[in-house]
């Protein structure tokens, strides 16, 4: 990935060509975890989306401003993950104090998010791609925008999947969801060298 | 003969990935060749040994409050060190596994053991308890990587060493070495342990 990308090449591979859950493999752990009703999914992708965004914009600075000039790149695994983990505690009683409505709404989800391996990878590969501050922005929501769309589709059908009484039994729970996820992840395969990347 | 119980209960009984269910992303992602999956797995169970045995060590002199972020650190320490490592010696293992290596970090099987094992017990138990955790993982990762391997290329290669070739007569499903089926053959691994090891 280079910086000559328009914006919208970022969102729409990010979102769709790339996207995390299902073609990336990462954030399974909420992704099978928390997608058991519709809107508690989208909570959850709302405040992944904000998170997100808020760590990869600090990490970045964190990177070029101190860990770079400092050589002390070997330390990027270590500070980035405390960064996060530090990030989503201060975020969660800033919250409770003095955005109550919006804590009411995605509050329990925060504490699920600082093991999210999603919000660490990209913080990294923001990192790794090279790209510019603007740009990891605009790659950060995209990934996030992306795993939304993907907790919201599989809680959808998984709610319709509770209902069915021909499941085997040894497929019911997570066997048949892992299934639904890779007749998911052949769909979203189709979006694949749309534009090359 | 409990230390041997120790050793045993990650491999089958609790195995992380298909009993507990954590860590998948690893598995799922670097499991499209079984070269891929035993040298993540390798990487992995040196981590997750290693840090049992500090974490073990330390924890008469751990604050209850900040356990935490101290076994993050610990953690985190040791990834560097596998990161650097594979860095120097297997160029094309680095480039495959990419992002992964620092992801061990959040690898939940890894601070589940810490805090739920290495915490409360001995060095040596904790040693055992990495190993027989860590054995667990290789088994299912490199299981699942060759499954995927042998249906999607049509060989298994561990480092170099070829050892099953279907020949050229073999037309390979390409889709298992694609993202789906990762999520297919995990499905069908987990079906099984529960139609047939489950008590």
């Amino acid at each position: 990935m280079s910086n000559e990308l328009t914006w919208y090449m970022i969102l729409l591979s990010s979102i769709l060509i790339n996207n995390i859950v299902l073609i990336r493999f990462l954030a399974l752990c909420s992704f099978f975890g928390v997608s058991n009703e519709i809107e508690t999914s989208i909570g959850m992708g709302m405040a992944v989306i904000f998170v997100m965004t808020l760590a990869s914009a600090s990490t970045w600075i964190l990177w070029y401003a101190l860990l770079l000039p400092l050589h002390l790149e070997y330390l990027r695994t270590a500070v980035f993950i405390l960064v996060i983990a530090g990030l989503v505690q201060f975020v969660e009683m800033y919250m409770k104090k003095a955005l109550k409505s919006l804590y009411n709404a995605m509050g329990i989800y925060l504490p699920l998010i600082t093991t999210n391996c999603a919000v660490l990878a990209i913080a990294l590969l923001n990192i790794d791609y090279g790209l510019g501050f603007v740009n990891s922005i605009i790659y950060t929501v995209g990934v996030a925008v992306g795993y939304t769309v993907a907790i919201i589709l599989f809680a959808a059908i998984k709610e319709r999947i509770a209902l069915s009484t021909t499941i085997p039994a040894s497929f019911r729970g997570h066997p048949i969801g892992f299934i639904t996820a890779a007749l998911m992840s052949m769909a979203f395969l189709g979006f694949s060298h749309l534009f090359g990347l | 003969m409990s230390l041997w119980k120790d050793f045993t209960t990650g491999i089958i009984k609790e195995n992380p990935v298909i009993v507990l269910m954590i860590g998948l992303c690893p598995t799922l992602a670097v499991s499209s060749s079984a070269n891929d999956a035993f040298g993540m797995g390798i990487a992995a169970t040196f981590v997750l040994i290693a840090s049992n045995i500090i974490v073990s060590m330390v924890r008469n002199h751990t604050p209850d409050a900040i356990r935490i972020p101290i076994f993050i650190v610990i953690i985190s320490t040791f990834v560097t060190i596998v990161d650097y490592v594979i860095h120097a010696f297997d160029m094309e293992l680095y480039a495959s596994l990419g992002v992964f290596i620092p992801l061990i970090v959040v690898n939940c099987i890894i601070l589940g053991r810490a805090e739920a094992y290495a915490y409360k017990n001995n060095v040596i138990s904790s040693t055992m308890d990495g190993l027989g955790m860590g054995l667990g993982f290789i088994l299912i990762i490199t299981l699942l990587g060759a499954i995927r391997e042998i249906i999607g290329n049509g060989t298994v290669t561990i480092f170099n060493y070829q050892l099953l070739n279907l020949g050229a007569g073999y037309q390979p499903a390409l889709m298992f070495i694609m993202p789906p089926g990762a999520f297919l053959t995990i499905a069908f691994l987990m079906a099984a342990q529960n139609k047939w090891l489950k008590k």
